[in-house]
């Protein structure tokens, strides 16, 4: 008798072990659809003209060239100034708020930003940035929204790696005379420097694949020149593809396919230089 | 020694100067939220002069670009609703499926794999997930049920619920992480398979951890606006046909703002009320993934 339940028990065991390997394997299995389906669709429009062509109503001849520069200007303005900010913000939390109330406050705050869906830091850039400080729809209008958008995922991740910096550093500074400024500056950020930088490439690549904010501020899907002034209007690639996903004809199909192909190897080299920094610097303080 | 004694004053005006730096930038995350409830506030108060808030709240026809035009939030909220239940139906048993086959059962090599693979699937730009569901999901779909649409929201809600499911796998994954030895042990103890030990033992212990994993995918699923643009379509109305085109809250912002809509006019002005109850909805789910989240943490 027990001996026949335990027979059943260890094949529904089984037959469980086999439904849950399967549920894990489904997220792998739609990866390598998607991939697939992207790369059987783009590949003949994977050309170097994708990257030289600028956007044209023939799909025969269109490109993502001021898409492609769009997106790199973007990202030469939102490291920056993410960067400077987050990390600032970071230090303040870690080293001087101490855990009052305050502090836990902005914390929190911080925490809810992070959830905030990122089209409503769309509807904020419209409404402060276009309008209010009257920037218009361009590329420092959409530059700052971005930083906004960030912001929070670069401060977390400053924070942690300021967390991880050994007491024993700070104490040894202190004991050489450094004021406090000096021990944050001289001993505490070098430490957490690769760490933070980890942080920033990862949100970096996050903005890069972003498209709903700035549709909001109204990145143009149609530009044929390249932005030379900040206050000049621009478009990125994401919405470069969101265009051409948008038309019905599938030759344009074609096309997003190929933008999507370039734009995941952007994304894949900023994930690989990450974890590549991950690595060297781990169990490095 | 005078020089001793300048460079001390330097040092020290350094370290009166640079907290205020810091604070300020800190400060820039608060105004960020403060920006967000005032123009939200303000905007949405401007879109009631012009629309009653009994028609935004009560009435069940949402047709803002022709006459005679109606502004009822439900068909929105309802697209949204839809999308939202179809993704969490799919994330919610594969991702907690893959969590306790991760936590519990998997191979180190097999393990090796999969957490990567996740984790790239959680780093694909959703305009990508757009075009998958649009170009892949979608044909599937219409080869298996031959009367849907192009646009339709069970193709947007999968690949919505693809979307979420890393997310909803490695919050699971850690929750379950946190559950002490001990306890396991002690069901293998007793006796348990591994299957046992995991759905009566490690599950439950874990389980506001994993809830709160649940209520964070759904909002993330509540404010996802790409896929739902391209393959949900544009057409707010009330249904519960997953074979239908619907539009959702953050579908509609785009649609409104990807036309040229003068700023002080009524479409402009339904953007802010329709992203206030987008804020709010996602606002109130955050606030109690983090506080079943807390509670976890305090158990152990």
């Amino acid at each position: 008798m027990d001996h026949w339940r335990g027979m059943r028990r260890r094949r529904i065991d089984w037959a469980l072990h086999l439904l849950l390997l399967a549920s894990a394997m489904t997220g792998v299995l739609a990866l390598a659809a998607l991939i697939v389906d992207i790369v059987v669709d783009g590949w003949a429009r994977f050309t170097p003209e994708l990257v030289t062509n600028h956007p044209s109503r023939r799909a025969s001849q269109a490109g993502m060239r001021s898409a492609v520069v769009g997106t790199v200007y973007m990202m030469l303005l939102v490291a920056p100034l993410a960067f400077t900010l987050g990390v600032g913000a970071a230090v303040y939390l870690e080293e001087y708020a101490g855990r009052g109330r305050l502090s836990r406050l902005i914390q929190l705050n911080i925490r809810t930003l992070a959830g905030v869906p990122s089209i409503v830091y769309g509807i904020l850039g419209l409404a402060v940035f276009v309008r209010w400080f009257a920037l218009g729809r361009s590329l420092i209008a959409g530059a700052l929204t971005m930083t906004l958008l960030v912001l929070p995922v670069i401060i977390v991740a400053a924070q942690e790696a300021i967390r991880a910096v050994p007491r024993s550093r700070r104490d040894a500074s202190y004991a050489l005379g450094a004021t406090k400024w000096q021990t944050v500056w001289r001993a505490v950020l070098p430490s957490a420097f690769p760490g933070i930088l980890t942080g920033v490439i990862l949100a970096m690549s996050r903005a890069v694949g972003e498209t709903a904010p700035l549709i909001m501020i109204g990145a143009l899907t149609y530009v044929t020149f390249l932005p030379g002034k900040l206050t000049d209007s621009f478009t990125v690639m994401p919405i470069q593809i969101y265009n051409w996903i948008a038309r019905a004809q599938p030759e344009f199909h074609q096309l997003a396919a190929a933008g999507i192909m370039l734009l995941l190897i952007l994304l894949l080299l900023m994930n690989v230089a990450a974890v590549a920094l991950r690595n060297k610097f781990r169990g490095r303080i | 020694m005078p020089s001793i004694h300048f460079r001390n004053e330097r040092r020290q005006r350094a370290d009166r100067i640079v907290p205020a730096i810091l604070w300020a930038c800190a400060g820039v995350s608060v105004l960020t939220t403060l920006g967000i409830v005032i123009i939200l506030f303000t905007e949405t108060a401007n879109f009631f002069r012009m629309v009653p808030p009994g028609e935004f709240f009560a009435s069940t026809r949402w047709a803002p670009l022709f006459e005679p035009r109606s502004f009822g939030i439900w068909p929105l909220l309802s697209g949204t609703l839809l999308i939202t239940v179809i993704a969490c139906l799919t994330a919610i048993p594969l991702g907690l499926g893959s969590a306790i086959y991760l936590s519990e059962y998997a191979p180190r090599r097999l393990r090796a794999v999969l957490k990567p693979a996740l984790e790239v699937l959680s780093g694909v730009p959703t305009i990508v997930y757009g075009y998958f569901a649009l170009t892949f999901v979608t044909p599937v779909i219409r080869a298996v049920f031959p009367d849907t649409g192009i646009f339709n929201a069970l193709s947007a809600g999968i690949v919505v619920g693809i979307m979420i499911l890393p997310m909803v796998c490695s919050l699971s994954e850690d929750a379950m992480a946190a559950v002490p030895r001990s306890l396991r042990d002690g069901a293998y103890a007793l006796g348990a398979t591994r299957f046992e030990a995991a759905l009566k033992v490690v599950v439950p212990a874990a389980l506001s951890g994993i809830v709160a994993s649940f209520v964070l995918a759904f909002s993330r699923a509540v404010g996802e606006t790409m896929i739902v643009t391209i393959a949900a379509g544009a057409t707010p109305k009330l249904t519960a046909n997953p074979l239908e085109s619907v539009q959702t809250m953050t579908a509609y912002i785009v649609q409104v703002s990807l036309g040229d809509t003068p700023h002080g006019s009524v479409e402009y002005g339904s953007i802010f009320a329709v992203g206030s109850a987008l804020f709010v909805i996602t606002f109130i789910m955050n606030l109690l993934a983090q506080a079943l989240a807390k509670r976890f943490r305090e158990e152990y």
